[in-house]
Parts: C-alpha cells; structure tokens; sequence
C-alpha cells in the first residue's frame, strides 16, 4: 500500500469505495507475531509465538483469559490488545453478575465488533490496532473467531494471524478436516506444529511458545512453560503424522487425572 | 422594642417549619429532618398465594385469579400466572401493579434476547438471577417491588423451579409457595411430594392444597388457573373452580357446644 490522498482521516472514504486508515490498521496486525486458533467438537485451543524486546526482557503476553470459558489471543498492537481483553473481562462478570450464567461466546465476539466498528466512524478516535482470536465454550459447543479493526468478526475451524500466518494456515488446511474428532492433546500438537511453521529463524520452546485450552469439562486455562516444552519435545520425536496412540505421551499435561508416571518425559530418555 | 423583635423572631421560627434536608439540600419538613429517607410503599391491590412444584416433564404453578383490595375481594379476573419467553413461567403474589412492571421488564429483557437471534436464549436461572438483581436492588432504595415472585421453567431438559420476595431472599426448590401457601401448602407437599410424579398426580396435589387455601385464606377467590411448562413449552390453563364441602356436622348445627344468647 502506498501514501494517498484519502489515508490522513478515518473518516476519509477514498473513490474506490476503501477507508484506508482500517485497512493500515489490519496491518498492524499482520507485523504482530504469530497466533493460532482451533476448535475440535470439545475443546478449543490457542497458540502463539511470542517476541521479546530483547534477550535480557520477557517475552510478550500474547494469551489472556477472560472468563472460566472464554480466552482470547491477540496479534498487534499489545496495549490495545489488552485494553480489549479487560474490556471483555468487564463484560463477562457482567453478564455473570446479572444472570448467573457464562456470556455466549458469540455475544462478546459481537459486542467487540461494535466496539472496534465505532473507531472506524469517529474523527477523534483511531482504529484498534490488535486482532483477536476468540477461543471459548458455551451452550452450542466450541467456538473460534477472530476480531478485526474493521469491526469485523468471523467464526473460523481453524485460523492464525500476525507474521508469517500464511504458513501456518496451510498447514491447517491441510488438516483440518481431521479437528473435529482430534482429542485434547492431538488438537494442541496440531496446534504447535502450525505455529512452528510461523516461525521464522530459531526454535520453539517452552518460553516463547503459548498454549491455552478450553474445553468440555476444563476451564480456559494456559498451560505451564514446562508443559508446553514436552510437547514441543514430543513433536520432534515423532514424525509429523501423529499415530493414534499418541495420546500417552501427552498423559501428564492439564486436566488429565491419569497421574502415573508411564509418559516418560522425553527429555528424560 | 427589643420584646417586639423577639417576637417577630418566634413567629419567623414557627414560619420556617420548612428546611433544606441535610443530605439532599432539597425541601423538607422540619419534622421528618431525623428520620431517612423513605418511599417505602403500602400495597394496595393484592394477590394471595402461589404455588409451585416439579414434576416428571417440568414445573407445574397454581394460583387463584383474586386481586384484593384491603379486605375486599375486588378484583376477580386478575391473571397472576404469566409465560417469559420459551422457557419460562412466572406467577406472582403482592402488589398487582409490581407484577405487572415486573412483566414489563421482562418482556423487555426477552425481547432484546430473542434480537440476538443467534441460537441462544436466557433460561429460568438467567431470568431468576435478573429478578434477584432486580427486587434487591429496589430494596437497597427503600423503594420495593412488593412481591413474592415464583419462576418455574425447563431448558435442554434440566427443571428449575424458585422464589425470589420484595427484599431479595431467593432459593431454588422441588415446591415452592407464596404467603399463606408457606404455612398451608408447604407441609402438604412435603408429606405429599416426591420425585417424577405424573401429570395427574402433580394437579391433584395442588388443587389439594388450594381447597385448603380456599377455606382458610381469606383472600382466596374460587377462580384458579393452572400452568405447566415443559420442554415444549408453557400453556395456563382456563379459569375453574373447584368444589368445596360444607357439609360438615359442626357447621350443621353450630350452637351445639355452646347454647343460649352468648
């Protein structure tokens, strides 16, 4: 995209019918890094990558809960995306207070929407820079959206955004007709060898890589650096066509009760 | 001079039974300046009890079509017994008009619900939680809603039946009731209820208990409707009576005990 008469303004329509200012706006979400969302018939789970500022700093926040059932991981602008995610806090102990009950994913996914919409039709506030990924559980099942500055939301299978997405998406399309009967622990490998995929130089590993979970049963919850560190193990053990019985290996992680010690930690071997 | 001036004093004193109110500046009654704030309400227009109780396919509520007006029975068409939205029935004792805000606000609240249109729906515990939110509220503002209320409703097959009053005590339970039904109607259902019990069964049991409401309450009208709601839905029944007995040998002879002009 080049500079043009019509990007100064938001409120700025150019002859071909785009507002500009949205669209640098959806850029900003493209320069962010990496972030993953699938859903099978019980759960849902995010992935992301994370950047630091430098080796002496941490790396960036990229997934947040927002309720017992509801997650949420962002790609560009860090300080919206937060503000975002308390704004969707907000909502949902809302809702909980006046009726006892989890908001709907799909009402917070579009009361969002209209919320971002509103930056795109005032001269005085700008477009949210963050895009979202919507990961939740309610009545109807699991869902996955994604939120865009333009107002915009759509619900997805299988979907990433930020840096690189493009090679993680294909990975997805290749798969994701196999997500809907993916357990737990297969739809969180398919999960990390996407955002794998994403990565540009370096590897993956238990610090810079982000696993959350939301389930049939389990609550939204991210899980621990070491966690996700086996897994990432797990992945280069096996090949990336995971058998079916994979599912041991994977037997210690989040809500499974089965506490014997036959998974042997890979790294232990 | 001096007594002149005192004088005209006293009577600016006596001039002056209006003040500003110290905590809202705005006029006030010397006298009420120690006492708070209160818009606490008298009911006017009345209705007596409501029943509820569970049963195999749903919830079942009974209540009489009586509005009273003090002691009088005024009011004999009154419908206290009213379906929220799909899932949903609610009846109400008290204050008739606060039932009928009460309705209003819920109409309201299913409608911007059902303007989601996106497949999902508030349920009985949604609706009761509002209501709790709604009558405490009220109640924190020394200005009630004067009612008990009773929501029964069924969704995705669990049954909910509970009671919300004027000052926000809320519960959930297997049979719930309204005013004199407390004292009359609870006892028999505890004796009497149980779980999954028919269609039959559960009409039997309440037209039971509202006889007995009949005979002692002194608000209650021989006009009485039924409603049942269950996964399908919520129908209330058409206004009946039931028959009362008079019968009975003490009421045949009155005086028998107790003869002569006392």
């Amino acid at each position: 995209m080049f500079r043009n008469q019509y990007d100064t303004d938001v409120t700025t329509w150019s002859p071909a019918g785009r507002l500009f200012q949205v669209e640098y706006a959806m850029e900003a979400v493209k320069q962010g890094s990496a972030a993953v969302g699938l859903t099978s018939k019980t759960h849902a789970v995010l992935v992301s990558v994370g950047k630091t500022n430098s080796e002496f700093s941490s790396y960036q926040k990229k997934i947040f809960k927002v309720d017992d059932h509801i997650g949420v991981a962002i790609a560009g602008l860090t300080a919206d995306g937060r503000v975002l995610s308390l704004h969707m806090r907000s909502e949902c102990i809302h809702y909980k207070f006046l009726y006892d009950s989890p908001l709907p994913v799909g009402r917070l996914v579009v009361q969002l929407a209209d919320k971002a919409q509103v930056c795109t039709q005032r001269s005085w506030t700008r477009p949210y820079g963050v895009g979202l990924l919507v990961a939740g559980l309610d009545e109807t099942g699991p869902h996955l959206y994604l939120n865009c500055p333009s107002g915009n939301y759509f619900e997805y299978q299988a979907y990433a955004i930020g840096a690189r997405s493009q090679a993680a998406k294909t990975y997805l399309e290749r798969k994701f007709e196999t997500f809907p009967e993916c357990s737990r622990d297969e739809l969180i490998r398919h999960g990390v060898i996407s955002v794998r995929e994403a990565l540009a130089e370096g590897k993956l590993n238990g610090s810079n890589c982000s696993v959350a979970v939301v389930g049939a049963g389990e609550a939204f919850s991210i899980l621990d650096p070491k966690m996700v560190q086996q897994i990432i193990d797990s992945l280069d053990d096996k090949n990336e066509e995971p058998p079916a019985d994979v599912a041991p290996v994977e037997g210690e992680q989040g809500a499974v009760q089965d506490d014997t010690d036959q998974g042997v930690a890979p790294m232990e071997t | 001079m001096l007594a002149a001036a005192q004088k005209d004093e006293k009577k600016d004193q006596a001039l002056k039974n209006h003040v500003g109110h110290p905590q809202t500046g705005r006029d006030c009654p010397f006298t009420l300046l120690n006492s708070p704030i209160s818009h606490t309400q008298y009911p006017y227009v009345t209705g007596t009890s409501v029943l509820g109780i569970k049963y195999k396919d749903g919830v079942l509520l009974a209540s009489d079509m009586g509005g009273s007006y003090g002691s009088t029975l005024r009011y004999k068409s009154v419908q206290r017994l009213k379906p929220i939205g799909k899932h949903t029935l609610l009846g109400a004792g008290g204050e008739i008009s606060d039932f009928q805000e009460i309705v209003r606000y819920l109409d309201e609240l299913i409608l911007y619900d059902n303007m989601w249109d996106d497949g999902n729906s508030l349920g009985p515990k949604e609706v009761h939680n509002y209501l709790n939110r709604l009558m405490y509220n009220r109640r924190n503002k020394f200005n009630p809603l004067w009612n008990t209320l009773v929501l029964g409703g069924v969704k995705n097959g669990q049954k909910y039946l509970g009671t919300v009053n004027m000052i926000g005590v809320h519960y959930e339970e297997n049979h719930v009731a309204t005013g004199f039904g407390n004292h009359l109607a609870r006892p028999i259902f505890r004796d009497e209820w149980h779980e999954d019990m028919t269609f039959e069964e559960g009409v039997k049991l309440l037209e039971k208990c509202m006889l007995v409401l009949l005979y002692r309450d002194r608000s209650a009208v021989n006009k009485l409707q039924i409603a049942k709601i269950t996964e399908e839905g919520a129908t209330i029944s058409e206004p009946y009576a039931i028959k009362t007995h008079w019968e009975l040998e003490a009421f045949k002879n009155p005086a028998t005990g107790a003869v002569g002009s006392w």
